[in-house]
């Protein structure tokens, strides 16, 4: 039986957190568990009227603690789950977060990011959790976090944040900032029979011979349901392939390390940019977010005065897209670093760079969008 | 009393190395035994179990029994429990946890929990004190006892974790001790079957720290406690505050019915489909339905 809130496919005006809601229910999330907070309460509000419509749930808990931990636990019993929330909530949901990175547990959180730190500025945009998205949750882990710059993109990332949570067993999250979360724009839904969509995959030999966390070529064990048959056990420690905790030094750190593993072996599929005129520019923006649609209009501006610019979009923020930056450093193109925080993605530019190329910064953090304007202001201080 | 050994290995991990991390003495296995006895005899298959719970002494527990088991973050567990519940209904979820979890860093979501009134079962063991970390004061540590953080006695008042219950809502709420073994295995018996939020709390002993530190004396001393502190709620009713003092109620302090979660949910799911304009099947229909997507199969 097909739902859609939009009966006609055809145009559609829509909010970023909207389509960010219809992406989830594309991609077959039927879990929705959150906190309201600004600038990402719609994103709750949608879904708690469209999940029941589909014999889905959607509940407000007491807190971001424990949205964290009632998607883990719908995942665990099967059913696609994700939580939105913004920067305070976020910082709340890092412990279970963590527990989902070390029981591979499939999740998507949404961060729809605002000004911080702490209660900061509720309404206006940033790009402050970038680190927080990386290195929030204690203890090394690897993540997997995704960021639209378009209102489409919402749609299309939230699909793939679920496609890759399911595939690689891991939490993903998705890093909207306020512009984007509350611009409206126009976009064509696809056809929900259109939309790639991957389920995690399940063990398929004997309940007696299913070892849960056993490393396989892919380097993600298949994943059993609460209540198929699997009984298993799922904890924060760190635990043998049986799932059992230990202690034992050969036990602990090939665990470890699959956990990374599983990721940085498919980077080729994971890490998502967008190129435009890099070949021939001689300074290309690095941009993420509403700040690469500001930064696509400046480079037009910069090409339409004779100045070589280009720009390289970046989709996947983590794990860094290094293969697809390195060789612009060595091309010895300057880069430009637009966004709206201190410097967290110039920091891994420049981390990449070693020194290499010359890496300049463009940094906001006064609750405004960083405009076309600014940043050819500064192309034009770099061109003298 | 019979040997159940049997059935409590029946439900064991057989491929978990043990012994288990509890002093020798600790109340958790008992409390555990009574917990095995409960599922039994009511007939609960192992699939159809879900142990969850959060972090201490009492946390380790579902890693040693032959169900479904998650062993969540500290105070957590109720949290990740509401989520496997709301997403597989059929399953029997039960949550274990301590004092310190329950009602100190999970106190917001037990109070919540017993709110909203979704069907789980919550079995808390309270040994008043942190028992893993070292003998830390809890919210139950009664005030002026002992504690390695509070050497010259505890300064705060305590929970008193089944009203905490009663007054959050709870529709079950049963106090028992790990010396009145069979009254347990009632009580949790009774907080499985009930729809909706069950809470049983279990009053038990920590000798290792909270009776080193109070000098309360072994276990069996500890348990001799419990035995004469313990007062039946029928009769505690019929006693003066002043007689009360130093006891506690055993038993069921509150067995009532509300509307449970999911059942208000799936009316919330209802109506959405109506105001939606999605053709809601009925009952006949979608047997109708079941009965032809089998026959297709054979």
């Amino acid at each position: 039986m097909k739902i859609s809130k939009n009966p006609d496919p055809g145009p559609e005006l829509l909010q970023g957190n909207e389509a960010c809601a219809e992406g989830a229910l594309a991609a077959g999330c039927r879990f929705f568990a959150g906190y309201p907070i600004t600038p990402a309460s719609e994103i709750a509000e949608y879904l708690s009227r469209r999940l029941p419509e589909m014999d889905g749930t959607f509940i407000q808990m007491e807190d971001e603690i424990a949205s964290m931990g009632a998607v883990i636990g719908a995942s665990l019993a099967g059913v696609k789950s994700m939580t939105a929330t913004s920067g305070p909530g976020f910082s709340l949901m890092q412990e279970n977060l963590g527990f989902a990175c070390i029981a591979e547990v499939p999740s998507v959180v949404v961060d729809v990011m605002r000004g911080g730190p702490s209660t900061g500025l509720p309404t206006n945009p940033s790009q402050g959790d970038v680190m927080q998205a990386r290195w929030g949750t204690h203890g090394d882990h690897p993540i997997i976090a995704l960021c639209p710059s378009s209102v489409s993109e919402c749609f299309s990332l939230t699909v793939k944040a679920f496609n890759f949570s399911e595939k690689y067993r891991t939490p993903v999250i998705l890093l909207t900032d306020e512009v984007v979360a509350h611009m409206r724009e126009k976009v064509v839904l696809p056809d929900p029979g259109a939309v790639e969509v991957i389920d995690r995959v399940k063990p398929s030999v004997p309940p007696e011979w299913y070892l849960p966390y056993e490393d396989t070529s892919f380097g993600v064990p298949p994943m059993g349901i609460f209540g198929e048959g699997y009984r298993y056990h799922v904890t924060g420690l760190v635990h043998d392939i049986r799932g059992f905790p230990t202690l034992r030094q050969d036990e602990i750190e090939p665990f470890l390390l699959r956990l990374f593993r599983k990721i940085s072996t498919h980077f080729d599929d994971i890490q998502l940019v967008e190129s435009f005129f890099t070949e021939d520019a001689d300074l290309v923006i690095v941009a993420y977010g509403s700040v690469a649609r500001s930064a696509h209009r400046a480079m037009v501006e910069a090409r339409a005065q004779g100045i070589k610019v280009g720009l390289l979009k970046l989709i996947t923020l983590w794990p860094f897209p290094r293969s697809f930056v390195e060789p612009l450093t060595r091309a010895n193109k300057v880069l430009l670093v637009p966004e709206m925080n201190m410097g967290q993605i110039s920091r891994e530019v420049k981390r990449v760079n070693q020194g290499v190329a010359r890496v300049k910064t463009l940094n906001k953090i006064d609750g405004t969008l960083i405009t076309p304007k600014e940043i050819l202001e500064k192309i034009r201080e770099e061109k003298k | 009393m019979n040997d159940d050994r049997p059935l409590i290995y029946k439900y064991l991990r057989h491929d978990k190395k043990f012994p288990h991390v509890w002093c020798g003495g600790c109340g958790i296995g008992i409390m555990l035994g009574s917990l095995i006895r409960a599922i039994d005899r009511i007939g609960y298959t192992k699939d159809e179990v879900v142990m969850v719970s959060g972090i201490g002494c009492s946390g380790r527990l579902p890693v040693y029994v032959d169900f479904n088991t998650l062993h969540t973050t500290h105070g957590r567990a109720l949290t990740f429990a509401t989520g496997v519940k709301l997403a597989k209904p059929d399953l029997k979820v039960i949550v274990i946890m301590g004092d310190g979890d329950a009602t100190a860093i999970g106190g917001n979501h037990f109070i919540h929990a017993a709110r909203r009134n979704l069907d789980l079962t919550a079995i808390i063991v309270n040994n008043n004190i942190y028992g893993m970390t070292g003998g830390q004061y809890s919210p139950t540590t009664p005030f002026g006892r002992r504690a390695s953080t509070a050497v010259y006695g505890s300064v705060e008042h305590s929970f008193n974790i089944s009203q905490l219950a009663v007054c959050a809502g709870a529709v079950f709420v049963g106090r028992g001790t790990v010396y009145h073994v069979r009254q347990l295995d009632g009580l949790i018996e009774k907080a499985l079957l009930k729809s909706g939020f069950s809470v049983v709390e279990v009053i038990s002993q920590c000798h290792t720290h909270f009776g080193r530190l109070n000098k309360l004396g072994n276990q069996i001393e500890m348990m001799k406690w419990q035995r004469d502190s313990a007062v039946p709620v029928e009769k505690a009713l019929k006693m003066k505050p002043e007689e009360m003092e130093d006891k506690f109620e055993v038993g069921i302090l509150v067995d009532r019915e509300a509307p449970n979660y999911l059942e208000q949910y799936n009316k919330v799911r209802q109506k959405a489909k109506e105001a939606a304009g999605v053709p809601v099947e009925s009952k006949e229909e979608e047997e109708e339905n079941e009965r032809r997507e089998a026959s297709d199969r054979h």
